[in-house]
């Protein structure tokens, strides 16, 4: 875990090298084009880019008309108004007729920092996973978003994908495949199972470092596909581990941690804490400070960690 | 146009009003108001101007065309029935569970239905996608899309709208069904959009007025179309036009007719078919 790159940052890299291979793929962007880093990809290939201008809506129908013409649009701006302004568009224009739309969202969670609660979205799984037939990813560093931007075009059906603005340590290895709806086990233990997704993912990493400090050994699983669930990786590891954290930097309500809630409801029940935004808005600020207030820090997943543990052995 | 080709259209309209009284009457519920209203721009579009091949329903030259007032899907269907894209007796299975005529248009399941709508104000944009898509291709089918007066309350129309001009798509027609009401009553008294003609001209749109059930007018607008910039051809229709007891009645924007009010309803149609 050294050097520090924003998903944002591979997402632009990534299309610029998709759009070399296939013609069919063409950007959209809300005037964003800098913050998403589409800009890039704009650079190359003008003809194949398309800024809608302040007008996510629209920017969501259209991207829906092109793909019902045969292409493969990613349609770009901050993952709040992709998912909140311009939601029913997304159900109704690209879901419902499963258009190949990949909605690639930056600006996501309380990391976006100093621009504060409007522009935080802690919202936007819960409302893609809802969506019927939408894929959602949320991977955890650069090398794992490059991977999953070129699965996402693969895919035929529409993606949501899940980015940050802010710089985050790269935890995969740099030969990752990354395969769309497997959880990766990144570290094996036996005690608590954390499973993670977006830059909780190289919390969850180090909070397991600190675990083995105080004698607990903890299991740490990539989720970057929130939607489908990598059921059988998730079942495994709670049966082994008989405890589970979730961490997510999103609201615990219908994120990762409720997909994962539902799922062993059903199939394993087994206790389970989730790290998560609970119920709350962000606010400006220093991304560190924020992590720390919401809970989104190792020091809060060694925490949870310890109260799954209890509550297991004392029922 | 030609009196021969004006017959013909004036014909089908008829016909496809008939389809959409028996298939809303058999479903039991529907849209009869703006069904009616937008047949003969329906029958002027499918039988007069548009590139479309039953046979061949994804053929990627075709024109296509956009139902961005959803709710009026019995005529599309009526138009793609009387084409050849399904049986025109599978018409009367609208809203039926199982049937591929769902309420209102989907496009992963009926033949011919180039987007799925039904949500107002979403279809514009998706045209405007298509449009896109044909110039990046090179492809020379034309894009139309069909609004209603009331959608264009919705915000996402002037998005779309901006979009459209500022894209310079001389190959996009929309056509807006101005019928007047809504189903809180009229359009003007429940938002008022008035006036439309400077609006969609503000919007950097060409603008074209015709008499919404004059398919010589219908058609000649649509010859007249900019190639450099998107137009907007506004037609003045009648709610439930053809059907007397309906026409110009808000109360008739999403009820089915009775079977009684049915027979009534195609009798005054065989009357106008008689009187020509």
């Amino acid at each position: 875990m050294s050097d520090k790159v924003a998903t944002r940052a591979a997402y632009g890299k990534t299309l610029v090298a998709l759009g070399r291979e296939d013609e069919r793929i063409v950007v959209l962007d809300a005037d964003l084009s800098g913050s998403t880093t589409t800009a890039e990809f704009a650079r190359e290939f003008p003809q194949r880019f398309f800024n809608m201008g302040i007008a996510e809506a629209n920017m969501m129908g259209v991207a829906a008309g092109l793909a019902a013409s045969g292409k493969i649009p990613f349609a770009s701006t901050f993952a709040i108004f992709a998912t909140g302004r311009a939601f029913e568009q997304v159900r109704q224009s690209i879901a419902y007729p499963a258009f190949p739309v990949k909605i690639a969202a930056t600006h996501a969670g309380v990391s976006v920092g100093a621009d504060g609660a409007s522009h935080q979205s802690i919202e936007d799984v819960a409302l893609m996973r809802v969506i019927p037939g939408m894929t959602v990813i949320c991977p955890c560093d650069a090398v794992e978003t490059a991977g999953a931007v070129i699965a996402a075009a693969r895919h035929d059906g529409p993606v949501y994908l899940r980015l940050g603005r802010h710089p985050v340590p790269v935890v995969m290895p740099k030969n990752h495949v990354f395969t769309l709806g497997r959880a990766e086990r990144l570290r094996q233990g036996s005690d608590v199972v954390l499973l993670a997704s977006g830059l909780m993912v190289s919390v969850c990493l180090e909070a397991a470092d600190l675990l083995a400090q105080q004698g607990m050994s903890a299991e740490v699983i990539n989720v970057s596909t929130i939607k489908p669930l990598d059921k059988a990786a998730i079942l495994d590891a709670a049966k082994r581990c008989r405890a589970v954290v979730t961490a997510e930097e999103h609201s615990v309500i219908g994120g990762l941690g409720s997909a994962v809630a539902a799922l062993l409801a059903q199939k394993c029940p087994t206790p389970l804490e989730m790290v998560g935004i609970q119920d709350r808005f962000g606010q400006s600020g220093d991304v560190p400070p924020l992590l720390e207030e919401y809970g989104l820090t190792p020091g809060a997943v060694v925490a949870a960690a310890e109260r799954v543990i209890q509550g297991r052995c004392m029922n | 146009m030609d009196i021969t080709t004006k017959t013909r259209l004036e014909k089908r309209a008829r016909e496809m009003r008939r389809h959409i009284l028996r298939m809303i009457a058999a479903a039991g519920s529907g849209h009869p108001g703006g069904s009616l209203s937008a047949a003969d721009i329906m029958a002027t579009l499918y039988f007069h101007v548009m590139r479309v091949d039953p046979q061949r329903p994804n053929w990627p030259l075709r024109d296509r065309f956009v139902l961005s007032k959803g709710h009026a899907a019995p005529v599309l269907y009526a138009a793609l029935a009387e084409c050849g894209f399904f049986p025109v007796e599978e018409l009367t299975s609208l809203r039926e569970f199982g049937s591929y005529l769902q309420g209102h248009p989907d496009y992963k399941q009926t033949a011919g239905v180039d987007a799925s709508t039904g949500s107002l104000g979403q279809g514009l944009s998706i045209a405007v996608g298509m449009a896109l898509a044909a110039r990046l291709d090179a492809k020379d089918y034309r894009v139309f899309a069909l609004l209603g007066d009331g959608e264009l309350q919705e915000g996402q129309i002037w998005e779309a709208a901006m979009s459209a001009a500022h894209y310079r798509l001389g190959h996009l027609v929309a056509l807006v069904d101005c019928n007047g009401l809504q189903i809180d009553g009229e359009v003007e008294r429940v938002m008022s959009i008035a006036p439309l003609k400077e609006k969609w001209q503000a919007f950097g749109w060409y603008c074209l007025e015709v008499d919404g059930h004059a398919v010589d007018q219908i058609a000649h607008a649509i010859d007249e179309a900019s190639t450099v910039r998107p137009t907007v051809i506004l037609a003045r229709t009648i709610k439930g036009r053809g059907v007397p007891f309906m026409e110009g009645r808000a109360e008739w924007h999403g009820k089915a007719p009775s079977s009684d009010q049915l027979q009534d309803a195609l009798a005054a149609l065989n009357k106008e078919d008689e009187d020509v």
